[in-house]
């Protein structure tokens, strides 16, 4: 089952990519674990998560498809 | 009507009219930071007819500021940014009543100035700044257009503004807490493209206009995120958290907003750092028995002529266990991530660390000059 995670500014510093497409996760919370073991760094970061384009504030089932983005907050000006 | 009225072209449109240009002219809003942002939000709102605009900046224009900050000239280098802004706005249209606030938003100030206004336009370039803002207005009740850019990327959003029944959603509801000013990079550090916030900055005036007027559909249960390099808008739908705090006067009172190191890192503060200056490093760098490392982003610019490590301070934290049992010398853009470096590592490695005072930027400086 895969589904799209997409990353968003200061995010991309860690993962050096704007997308992976991860499979056998059914839901937010093993998309996190995983994304947090490849991505050591994202476990000290702050952002928020939106599926479809919704954010999502708890641990959710996905779906084949579904895009997950983790997004960080942007200070400059 | 009067059609040598200057506000004709705009009165005309279906659903503008006279009642929106009134609207507008008995408006008040307060632009807090009169940079990349909020430069173009102040032109847009003198032209379109707001009644009273306030602008709040502390600082001078900079050459560096010249390159996005496009109403200030270069003989105005030194000046109020403030200052410089209200001549160029009363110049464009001598009808409006712009209010100068040559000082930064405080706790002390903040609740004081707000609630005059109807609408607070957040143009500014920092967390302490956007969460001050958020806060305040939360507790008064106004709305707020947020805007803010990271490297080629912005933000924008109306916060505190429902137009149902549901109760508004504001900052807090996307990053409860606060991070600290070293937890991400400003934009003298990675950098700004001037069209970036010229581009959110009049998305924010495009909001505030509707929000006064009542014009169409207003952008606060959305979060719009712009890609300049991909030529995208990415569109979130923003919903109520549960974690944020009840936030009234006493919370405000009680909040530290000047949050400089990861509250989790409290110890950190205490770890003092020797910083070295540029003299001094020439003489080391070549030096076998030091360990030097680049804590800049792999993105940052320029690139460095001697043998050094990179590891970024955003994966520091997790890589300090590959670091090397011998004194280290951490470098960053200007010298101020480069301290945050030296303190964890020095606190997790035990070895001795210092920083490069004034970073790659004071080093540039000296070595194209010899």
């Amino acid at each position: 089952m895969d589904v799209q995670v997409i990353f968003f500014g200061s995010i991309i510093d860690i993962t050096l990519v704007d997308s992976v497409l991860l499979n056998n996760c059914t839901d937010l919370d093993s998309i996190v674990n995983d994304l947090i073991e490849r991505y050591p760094a994202l476990a000290n970061k702050k952002y928020f998560i939106a599926v479809n384009q919704k954010m999502v504030h708890e641990n959710i089932k996905l779906k084949m498809g579904d895009t997950v983005a983790l997004m960080p907050p942007f200070s400059g000006g | 009507m009067d059609l040598n009225n200057r506000y004709i072209r705009q009165i005309i449109l279906p659903g503008f009219g006279i009642a929106a240009q009134e609207k507008l002219g008995k408006a008040k809003v307060l632009i807090v930071g009169m940079g990349g942002l909020g430069c173009p939000v102040l032109q847009y709102l003198v032209g379109v007819g707001v009644g009273t605009i306030g602008i709040m900046d502390a600082d001078k224009i900079t050459k560096s500021n010249l390159h996005r900050q496009l109403l200030y000239e270069e003989k105005e280098v030194g000046r109020l940014k403030v200052e410089a802004a209200a001549i160029k706005a009363k110049a464009q249209n001598s009808s409006v009543n712009i209010i100068e606030y040559p000082f930064e938003l405080s706790k002390n100030n903040a609740a004081e100035i707000i609630k005059v206004y109807d609408l607070v336009i957040d143009a500014t370039d920092n967390f302490s700044a956007k969460y001050l803002i958020n806060d305040v207005c939360v507790w008064l009740q106004k709305p707020v257009v947020f805007g803010a850019v990271s490297g080629y990327e912005g933000q924008v959003a109306v916060f505190n503004f429902s137009s149902d029944a549901k109760p508004p959603i504001h900052y807090r509801h996307l990053f409860p807490v606060q991070p600290a000013a070293n937890e991400f990079a400003t934009c003298e550090e990675t950098g700004v493209i001037g069209v970036l916030p010229g581009i959110i900055g009049t998305m924010q005036a495009a909001e505030a206009i509707k929000l006064i007027a009542d014009l169409g559909k207003p952008l606060n249960n959305r979060l719009l995120t712009y890609n300049f390099l991909a030529a995208r808008w990415y569109e979130i739908e923003m919903n109520s958290s549960a974690e944020v705090p009840l936030i009234d006067e006493h919370f405000i009172n009680t909040t530290n907003y000047q949050i400089v190191c990861d509250f989790t890192e409290a110890d950190l503060e205490e770890i003092d750092i020797d910083e070295i200056d540029v003299s001094q490093f020439l003489d080391l760098k070549y030096d076998s028995n030091i360990f030097i490392l680049d804590v800049r982003e792999l993105h940052e610019y320029p690139t460095i002529d001697f043998s050094h490590a990179q590891i970024p301070m955003s994966v520091l934290k997790e890589s300090i266990h590959l670091l090397p049992e011998k004194p280290i010398y951490v470098l960053c853009h200007q010298g101020i991530r480069s301290i945050y470096a030296a303190q964890l590592i020095k606190l997790h490695k035990k070895v001795e660390a210092y920083s490069l005072k004034g970073g790659l930027t004071a080093y540039f400086n000296r070595v194209s000059n010899e």
